[in-house]
């Protein structure tokens, strides 16, 4: 009993990594890239610390603007989203029970549509409303951001109104009819009612429409016209290659949602906590009280632990300078070329005078009488079979980092800074 | 106190489709009376005080409020205020705000509404509770709370949903002096709608009792008790014990009806039965548990039932027997306690006795069930 308790217990735990390892590794590792300072994204070998891509990212005009675009496009999109997902809610609580169910399959249509489909049909359907109005090819409803807004909002209304139905299940229509019966017009009791009591849900929509309308490619990419989105921008940068820029990107958009998360969530424990101990319901929704916030509340703990570095590595960053350390890293690297070109430069001697006294001879190592112990270095040089018996030991062998166990050969800086002719002479005898 | 502002249905119905609601209803209410609907649920009371508050239209029929009629005006136009079954206080408005939520829409500004919700707050004993949160408080004080928020907006009817049933006995034997008591207070016509027959006899100036959409009669308490009008009504309201027979002989208020296993009955016939009954139709006797004793009165006509205790129950205030008459026919006599030692075991033989003026006779009619 006791060991298959146990057992379960390891194998959940190895689950639970596993899942975990799934889930946040690729977030983990891309964020180490975009600290790293490698000009392809990548996590090892690590190089120097540098917060260079930020500044990269900054200054690269089409990303800022496509953030820009994004941002124009999400808000209009809420804002349409979040007013026809409220107005399909509310028909929908009020429409005839025997029309429920097919004006819910209406509604919720959009969602099930590929997002390619709405974006074609979006950009097609107000090019014919254009003609029809007889208006010129560079009227307002060719406009790429009203096009964006238009087509995202088709199905992001649906999400918004699954928001507010759920929360309109909730609601006892009692209220409304109290409020009637106190001499409230219909409109006053919405608004002092009913809205008061969506509150939350509006909220909770206008996020969820948000990050749907940021996120949205599919249905972007056939109506940005003149304004590329965020997502256009990252996806038209990829086919050139892409640099840490990208990581950076993703590593702020990842701090913010953290940041946000934990936010919401001391929010909520804050609430429940004082509820637990009996606070008036009413001193929970009052101000930001900072002492007591932490007591039983981990999620608070976490978002403070969370700020301060946060705000230490952007302090960090503004006098932290990574140029001496990425001068130390060249000039070993010169230094580790020069080595390995002297030794290349010594082998070659050698050889050519092997040549001399032998004659030709291809397996520099079949006539060799004492056979030299094999170089230290892993992969350093070890497909040039004449290194096994020119290199020196102890004199010869490359200074290799510890934290590249590759020794640099695919170091991109290293392509660069190897002659041809050195490289060359390296694989061929 | 002023004259008050009554309420008159006039042939009203009610339809939901095929089914009717409400059947009929002719209803006088006079201003600032305590007035009740009371029947099982179910039975169309609560869609009049829809109809009355505005909250639907009735399919035929009049609904007059101070004498003009109400159709075409929505519940925010009427001069009615209701008060729902589950109270419905606007759960993200503190209390004072709920109060005065009836100036709020009006226009009336800040201050003023704090004051009058602080005035209404003392008159139920709230004072100082205004900045709370509905859920903050017991249902007792929700129940004062919704009272106030009602009477706040002034109306000339304030409609109750049997607006007690959610409380405890003893909550609700207070709330109901206190309902009593503020309804003397403001003077306003009050329209009660309930299912317990205790709430409505203690509370009520008039009472309408109801049956499946029909009103069956309309009087005061003491004569609902004591003159009901239907078979319905005689079962509904109180205890009673319930001989079925026909009529033998009938004389303008006396009749005596021949019961199916227990003999002869002579009872009264209240006055609103008295052209029913005829000879050989189909009758019900109803007595009172309270009106049958074992003691004979001086009274000359007194009847007389033959009957075996079955078993007893002492209840502190008297006892109730409960006995088999003849084919075990089942009777319930109520008994006060003065005190003496007798006590009524199973198996003996009594003779019980009764006033055959406390005793009706009605004609054969719907019981209410169980």
């Amino acid at each position: 009993m006791k060991t298959d308790s146990l057992l379960i217990r390891i194998g959940l735990a190895f689950y639970l990594l596993l899942f975990f390892t799934y889930l946040l590794g690729p977030l983990v590792l891309m964020s180490i890239t975009a600290f790293n300072s490698p000009s392809f994204p990548q996590a090892t070998p690590w190089e120097v610390l540098t917060f260079e891509w930020f500044r990269v990212l900054y200054n690269d005009a089409r990303i800022i603007n496509g953030i820009k675009n994004s941002f124009i496009v999400g808000f209009f999109t809420v804002i349409l989203s979040v007013i026809m997902g409220l107005a399909g809610a509310l028909m929908l609580t009020q429409i005839w029970p025997k029309m429920r169910a097919t004006f819910y399959t209406i509604i919720i249509a959009p969602i099930l549509i590929p997002g390619v489909v709405l974006g074609i049909s979006t950009l097609v359907f107000w090019d014919r409303i254009n003609v029809m109005l007889g208006l010129s090819n560079d009227s307002f409803l060719h406009n790429g951001i009203l096009l964006t807004v238009l087509g995202q909002s088709t199905f992001i209304a649906s999400y918004c109104m699954l928001v507010f139905v759920a929360r309109l299940q909730r609601y006892d229509t009692g209220l409304t009819e109290a409020a009637l019966d106190l001499g409230a017009t219909h409109t006053q009791a919405f608004r002092k009612i009913q809205l008061p009591f969506l509150a939350p849900a509006i909220g909770s929509a206008a996020v969820l429409a948000f990050l749907a309308s940021f996120e949205n490619y599919n249905t972007t990419t056939f109506t940005f016209g003149k304004y590329p989105t965020l997502t256009i921008e990252l996806a038209q940068k990829v086919r050139y290659g892409i640099n840490p820029s990208i990581s950076s990107l993703a590593f702020i958009i990842v701090v913010l949602t953290v940041f946000f998360a934990l936010a919401h969530e001391v929010r909520n424990r804050r609430a429940q906590l004082a509820i637990a101990n009996g606070a008036p319901v009413g001193a929970v929704s009052a101000g930001f009280k900072l002492p007591k916030v932490f007591a039983g509340n981990p999620a608070a703990i976490i978002l403070a632990l969370f700020v301060t570095v946060s705000i230490s590595l952007i302090a960090f960053a503004q006098f932290y300078d990574p140029e001496p350390a990425k001068a130390v890293l060249l000039k070993k690297k010169r230094a580790e070329q020069q080595k390995r070109i002297d030794a290349l430069q010594k082998r070659l001697k050698e050889k050519r005078l092997q040549k001399i006294f032998k004659g030709p001879d291809i397996f520099g190592d079949g006539s060799s009488k004492v056979p030299q112990p094999p170089s230290k270095t892993p992969f350093g040089n070890v497909f040039d079979p004449g290194n096994l018996n020119k290199v020196a030991p102890g004199k010869e062998k490359p200074a290799a980092k510890p934290a590249s166990p590759f020794g640099n050969v695919f170091d991109p800086g290293n392509l660069n800074k190897v002659a041809p002719e050195e490289k060359g002479k390296t694989t061929k005898p | 106190m002023s004259e008050g502002v009554g309420v008159d249905l006039q042939d009203v119905w009610i339809k939901f489709g095929e089914f009717v609601a409400v059947r009929q209803a002719n209803v006088n209410i006079k201003g600032g009376e305590f007035f009740s609907f009371l029947g099982p649920s179910g039975c169309g009371k609560t869609t009049i005080l829809r109809a009355v508050s505005g909250f639907l239209e009735p399919s035929d029929g009049k609904i007059l409020i101070g004498g003009n009629d109400m159709a075409g005006f929505g519940p925010n136009e009427r001069p009615t205020a209701l008060i729902f079954q589950n109270l419905a206080l606007f759960p993200l408005m503190k209390v004072w705000e709920n109060i005065a939520f009836s100036l709020e829409v009006k226009g009336a500004s800040a201050s003023e509404r704090r004051k009058r919700a602080d005035e209404l707050l003392d008159m139920i004993a709230l004072t100082g509770q205004g900045d709370k949160l509905p859920s903050e408080l017991s249902g007792g004080q929700r129940q004062r709370v919704a009272i106030a928020r009602a009477l706040c907006a002034e109306p000339d009817v304030l409609l109750l949903d049997e607006p007690l049933s959610a409380l405890d006995l003893k909550l609700r034997q207070h709330m109901r002096t206190e309902l009593r008591e503020i309804q003397k207070r403001v003077g306003i016509t009050f329209i009660y709608i309930t299912h317990d027959q205790g709430e409505a006899l203690t509370m009520s100036d008039s009472v309408a009792v109801m049956k499946a959409g029909i009103i069956d009669q309309i009087a005061d308490g003491k004569s609902i008790y004591d003159d009901p009008a239907t078979a319905f009504v005689a079962s509904f309201v109180g205890e009673n014990n319930v001989f079925r027979g026909t009529v033998k002989k009938v004389t303008k208020d006396m009749a005596v009806i021949s019961t199916n296993r227990t003999g002869d009955l002579r009872a009264r016939i209240p006055a609103s039965a008295q052209t029913k009954l005829s000879l050989g139709d189909q009758a019900m006797l109803f007595i009172r548990p309270e009106a049958l004793d074992v003691t004979e009165s001086k009274n000359k006509s007194d009847t007389r039932i033959k009957a075996k205790v079955h078993h007893s129950e002492f209840e502190g205030q008297g006892y109730n027997v409960f006995l088999e008459g003849s084919e075990g026919k089942e009777i319930k006599m109520s008994l006060t306690n003065r005190g003496e030692t007798r006590m009524y075991d199973s198996g003996m033989e009594l003779t019980l006795h009764y006033d055959a003026n406390q005793a009706v006779a009605l004609p054969a009619g719907e019981l209410a069930s169980e």
